[in-house]
């Protein structure tokens, strides 16, 4: 017996339900990262969800298999209903998950969530020391409260998952970083490399490391993984490269409108959270149901299937593997979505990539020289 | 290592295990992740509930399943998978 098991059918033939739900409740963080994966205007972003908006779409979600729930932003813990929706969520069997820089964490409501059924909460931080990490998170006392959160988090027996995204200006502390996590008692280290949308777009060249950067990286994460196994330790270790060092392509979100449903905090429904950059129109919850708006809105079928690809993917024999990709990233490399994932060798437009790995080979811009993610920085975008 | 017949599993932390009307099956749930169990898989992990001991969770599936004949073998190398993906734990 190894237990797993296909995949389901969904209310459609060969549309599964949406297994996975992010509620991204806002765009309001206390932090500046340089590689946010909000919008860039996302200070234009008017009315969030009401709470009763939010409990009606997480019992729509729930009516249609959805059973990972994500509560995210910005940072979920400016909202003063989080509580309240934790609760409604684990009443309606969602495992919940909530995805947190820590700052406006406390003790209290560390406990409080817990007492909602709160599943797990995933603390992210910046770099393994304060000065780097309080530079890129734009906080002076990010770093020593981030460390008070996690230690409280596991205080309270909550499984614990810590983020660190990786990125030129960090990625030199690899070991530093899995040690803390060791210390901090963590159960999964996601070292996740910077993906270009967003913010991070606007930053690529700022962020993006080197290949020898990367490599020493690699290696790095690989021996201490080799250790923990031999020392028995669960701690799982996830190191997420980017995908600009690959010649294949990730199968992006599993596919489009095939798992995952992002919820904007405007009750903007997309594919990906960072769909909302393409020229396409996508639903609203506040105006069509989850289910309209998962089997048959035209944003959300825009990219199932294979029927609307171009070449190299039409006759590839790895479409159904990759899906061609990130329609995002094929968007922000091409200026059409529909175009294959640049990332692949295949792609005519493969030239952008390996353009951004040789600047990242000679790259000299300073922490202090990238756009970090505020309101005042959105304005720009959206006043132009 | 073999598994004894008086060990305990249950559930590690944070791991939880459930019956998904929309999959049709039973899945473990965990930070970020889920797994969709098979029937077989689902039916051990139905009886882990950090009381039971390995004997009493093979004799509960053998009288659910009067026809499978010993599923003590099966049963061990299931939960072994089980601990060395870090699903379970034992007592």
């Amino acid at each position: 017996m190894n237990g797993h098991h296909a995949m389901p059918a969904g209310d459609r033939p060969g549309i599964g339900p949406p297994l996975w739900l992010l509620a991204e409740l806002t765009y309001r963080c206390p932090l500046q990262c340089p590689y946010c994966s909000n919008p860039l205007d996302f200070a234009q972003t008017q009315q969030e969800l009401t709470t009763e908006e939010w409990v009606r779409v997480l019992r729509q979600g729930r009516e249609m298999g959805a059973a990972q729930l994500g509560f995210s932003g910005g940072e979920p813990l400016v909202r003063q209903d989080l509580a309240e929706l934790i609760a409604e969520a684990r009443q309606l069997g969602y495992y919940t998950n909530l995805i947190t820089s820590g700052l406006g964490l406390t003790e209290a409501k560390v406990n409080a969530f817990r007492d909602a059924g709160l599943d797990h909460i995933q603390v992210s931080f910046q770099a393994s020391d304060p000065e780097l990490n309080n530079a890129v998170a734009g906080s002076r006392k990010a770093f020593d409260h981030k460390l008070a959160m996690a230690r409280a988090v596991k205080e309270a027996g909550y499984p614990m998952v810590l983020n660190f995204v990786i990125h030129r200006h960090n990625i030199h502390q690899m070991e530093d970083i899995i040690s803390l996590c060791e210390r901090l008692g963590a159960d999964y280290v996601e070292l996740a490399t910077c993906q270009y949308y967003g913010w991070a777009f606007e930053n690529r060249e700022g962020l993006m490391p080197s290949k020898a950067q990367l490599e020493k990286a690699e290696a790095e994460v690989n021996a201490y993984r080799e250790r923990l196994t031999a020392s028995g330790s669960a701690m799982k270790l996830i190191f997420v490269t980017p995908d600009y060092y690959e010649e294949r392509l990730k199968a992006c979100m599993n596919g489009w409108g095939s798992l995952f449903l992002t919820v904007a905090p405007d009750g903007t429904a997309l594919p990906c959270h960072s769909a909302r950059l393409l020229p396409i129109e996508f639903p609203n919850v506040r105006e069509s149901s989850l289910h309209s708006i998962w089997y048959d809105s035209p944003g959300f079928n825009h990219y199932r299937g294979d029927s609307w690809m171009p070449e190299p993917c039409r006759s590839c024999d790895e479409k159904d593997k990759d899906f061609g990709g990130c329609r995002c990233q094929a968007y922000l490399l091409t200026g059409n979505a529909d175009n294959a994932d640049p990332v692949c060798s295949k792609s005519p437009h493969h030239d952008r990539i390996l353009a951004a790995r040789k600047a990242a080979d000679h790259a000299t811009a300073g922490l202090e020289e990238l756009t970090y993610r505020n309101a005042d920085n959105s304005r720009l975008f959206f006043r132009g | 290592m073999g598994i004894s017949m008086e060990q305990i599993p249950r559930l590690r932390p944070g791991f939880r295990f459930q019956w998904e009307p929309a999959q049709n099956a039973h899945v473990l749930l965990y930070p970020e992740g889920m797994v969709r169990l098979n029937g077989s898989a689902g039916a051990v992990l139905k009886e882990v509930d950090g009381q039971r001991n390995v004997a009493d969770i093979v004799a509960l599936l053998e009288q659910q399943f009067p026809d499978a004949g010993s599923l003590l073998e099966d049963v061990s190398d299931f939960l072994k998978d089980a601990e060395q993906q870090h699903w379970i734990v034992f007592t």
